[in-house]
């Protein structure tokens, strides 16, 4: 029963940190129908910068949750202006070239912005655990379930909620919503669709930094950790359907659930377990959970 | 008859020639001045970025940088007192690790054949220390590994030009478990959590086969192998607090190691079992108190805070932190007993020779060399004395919180005999067969 239990409750903690991670990805190839691998820079720049923040703000003994909050609004703070700078000055010279360059450009990018990373930061890693020891634990049986991990699912809940809420309810979001439909007929409406992939992925670019910012307490910030996500963040998008919303956090709870149960109960498949639930729901639907197959426009 | 000279001037030019010309002559007949010998090239080369750079390849570049300045100006402690490598400074050129195997190899040539370099110590990873042994052995090239840990570069082909000073990793995990035992004998059930790669999973069989044969009746409980570099390990930290394990095995190191610190300690995972780091010495004095009091250290041997109380330990101890601010690791004691059992070979065949040796005297000079180095005797016993061989000691952690430095207590040490296996016998067969023929009195 308690492992049944620990299944669930370690299912949604991987889960929200999945889809923190993939719905800034899922985003920008649902409207801009690009693929873009420099999203775990963004990550890894919302951890650095979440960490310099922490360690700025708690040496001044300050209250915790103002902490959490204070590393939250700088790693966003970091990802908006990485957004601007690449958009501006990269992307937008190659919209409408074959996909391949584009995913191409952004993994060169991804490529140099990891020795950005070095140059700014240096080689060593930074620790940023304040939040984390700072939120406490509470007891389930012989569980026991860190607080930090219950805010982060919160936290993701609120974001697919207000996600949710913003792409249906208010007007840019259905003016994106037109966009990932169909870019052409949204341009013919007059949508300013040069402006809506600026704004797109500048809140995608927000959002892969949030990711790194809530996982930084937990984890030890060190190169390479962009890497690592872009991976996960993949399969869970794939699984999803890309350019779904409600597909990365669906594709974000299947996976997460599976790979916590395979933890407890047959640790020897938890590496194979993501990517054969992935194969499994391409099996069926090949295009992911949510996204219909698109008819060919000559 | 009247003797014309022509032009004073160039009478005055033909004579100073002249005169230049026999001094030069005579100048040729005397013996040269004793000038002194060419340097020795070494190339060095360990982790200088990625993951694996800051917790392992810094220190041991650094530990490298320090000794062969100490040995180029003779400072150092005897026995290696003696300038360089036989009177001849050391020229080091520092090469990075990082990249595929394919670039590791090259970059190996590069300094054997473009460099033209006189030995290669270096090698932090077991991937690239079995693909650069074929290669140094073609090439004829000394190389001297310092850190690298699988038992088999030498077990599956004898080797001529590649030598280990440093002891491989099956001493890390018969350490730990005779540590566990000694400390915990009623150890009934343990799990482990090792990265999914050859170093975890090669640790915890080690460390299960150790264990099979000091406690039959203890069972294995959890084997959890995340990814390497994974971060995230709720999931594994649940699945360890709902078991019965009584003990935790693990091999992580630097980012891996410090996340499951930070995450295991929110969740009091280090109140509810003792649980061993096997290369836990690398990350105390970065995390300092964020380590939990009486976890079990290791540290790939007698380094850093294990290492003996010696005038050389402290010598070295106090040469790097006046230069890197910070404590040697392990890394970097590997890294010194490496250089300097290099020194005493080439030492030694100079010394036969009555001149700069030759590789291949070098070699012969080097298989079977016992000394000590920072860390304390080292013996090349293994594999026709190419395998080095030393005592390791664990220790329990403490933060002392009057000094605010980190501490290790409880310090077992194990005879080299005791976790290392005999000469002629692979090490995994030896801890299957029940480690026969170890010395632990």
């Amino acid at each position: 029963m308690l492992t049944a239990f620990a299944i669930l409750t370690d299912g949604l903690v991987y889960a929200a940190y999945l889809f923190l991670v993939a719905v800034g990805l899922t985003l920008i190839f649902g409207v801009m129908k690009i693929l873009n691998v420099t999203h775990g820079s963004f990550y890894a720049f919302g951890a650095y910068g979440a960490a310099t923040a922490v360690g700025i703000y708690f040496e001044r003994g300050l209250p915790a949750a103002g902490g959490f909050l204070f590393m939250i609004l700088v790693a966003m703070a970091i990802g908006l202006v990485l957004g601007v700078i690449l958009e501006r000055g990269i992307l937008r010279f190659v919209y409408g070239k074959d996909e391949v360059v584009i995913v191409l450009v952004t993994y060169a990018t991804f490529l140099m912005l990891e020795d950005v990373i070095a140059l700014i930061w240096g080689r060593q890693s930074y620790a940023a655990w304040q939040p984390m020891v700072a939120a406490g634990s509470v007891e389930i049986g012989d569980l026991v379930l860190s607080n930090y991990d219950i805010v982060l699912v919160a936290l993701a809940a609120g974001v697919a909620m207000g996600g949710y809420w913003a792409l249906k309810y208010t007007r840019y979001g259905r003016l994106l919503t037109a966009v990932i439909f169909d870019r052409e007929t949204a341009a013919a409406f007059g949508v300013n669709v040069t402006v809506v992939y600026t704004v797109t992925f500048i809140i995608g670019a927000m959002l892969g930094a949030l990711g790194g910012a809530v996982m930084a307490p937990k984890i030890s910030v060190t190169l390479g950790i962009g890497v690592e996500v872009i991976v996960l963040a993949f399969a869970v998008v794939v699984t999803g359907g890309l350019g779904s919303i409600e597909g990365a956090l669906t594709g974000a709870l299947i996976v997460g659930l599976c790979r916590a149960a395979a933890v407890h109960l047959v640790p020897q498949i938890e590496l194979f377990v993501i990517y054969a639930v992935m194969a499994l729901v391409l099996v069926f639907r090949p295009y992911g959970l949510f996204t219909q197959a698109q008819p060919r426009k000559i | 008859m009247t003797f014309h000279f022509g032009n004073p001037r160039r009478v005055a030019a033909l004579a100073a020639m002249v005169t230049a010309a026999s001094v030069a002559v005579a100048a040729a007949q005397q013996p040269a001045p004793r000038q002194p010998p060419g340097p020795v090239r070494l190339g060095i080369v360990s982790f200088l970025s990625g993951p694996a750079a800051s917790p392992f390849g810094v220190p041991g570049r650094n530990g490298a940088e320090i000794v062969i300045e100490a040995l180029n100006a003779g400072t150092a402690p005897a026995p290696f007192n003696t300038v360089g490598l036989g009177g001849a400074k050391i020229e080091a050129k520092y090469v990075d690790e990082a990249g595929s195997t394919a670039q590791v190899v090259t970059e190996f040539r590069n300094l054997v054949q473009r460099d033209q370099v006189d030995a290669v110590v270096g090698y932090i990873s077991s991937g690239s220390c079995l693909a650069v042994t074929p290669v140094a052995e073609e090439l004829k090239a000394l190389t001297v590994y310092f850190d690298c840990g699988t038992p088999r570069i030498f077990e599956e082909t004898a080797r001529k030009y590649v030598f280990r000073a440093s002891p491989h990793a099956t001493m890390d995990n018969v350490g730990a478990a005779r540590y566990l035992l000694a400390k915990h004998k009623d150890v009934a059930v343990y799990s482990g959590i090792n990265q999914n790669y050859a170093w975890g999973q090669d640790s915890w069989r080690d460390f299960v086969g150790a264990m099979k044969v000091l406690a039959p009746k203890a069972a294995v409980d959890k084997e959890l192998f995340p990814k390497l570099f994974a971060g995230e390990y709720g999931a594994e930290i649940s699945t360890l607090l709902t078991s019965k394990s009584q003990a935790l095995h693990t091999s992580f190191w630097d980012g891996d190691l410090e996340g499951f610190v930070y995450q295991g300690q929110a969740r009091g995972l280090d109140k509810r079992m003792p649980i061993i780091y096997t290369t836990g010495e690398a990350s105390i004095w970065r995390l300092r108190d964020k380590m939990p009091d009486n976890t079990i250290i290791g540290g790939r041997g007698p380094n850093g805070p294990l290492a003996p109380d010696t005038e050389l330990n402290r010598w070295f101890q106090k040469i790097y932190v006046d230069r890197y601010g910070t404590p040697p690791t392990y890394p970097s004691y590997q890294m010194a007993l490496s250089v300097l059992g290099l020194k005493v070979a080439w030492d030694k065949a100079q010394k036969a020779k009555g001149g700069k040796p030759t590789t291949d005297e070098v070699v012969q000079a080097f298989e079977g060399i016992e000394y000590d180095g920072p860390s304390g005797h080292v013996k090349l016993a293994l594999s026709n004395g190419h395998q080095g061989i030393q005592e390791t000691a664990y220790g329990t952690y403490r933060f002392n919180k009057q000094t605010k430095q980190p501490e290790l207590v409880d310090v077992m040490r194990f005879p080299a005999e005791c976790v290392n296996p005999p000469n002629g016998v692979n090490a995994d067969d030896w801890i299957k067969d029940g480690m026969k023929g170890a010395k632990c009195k």
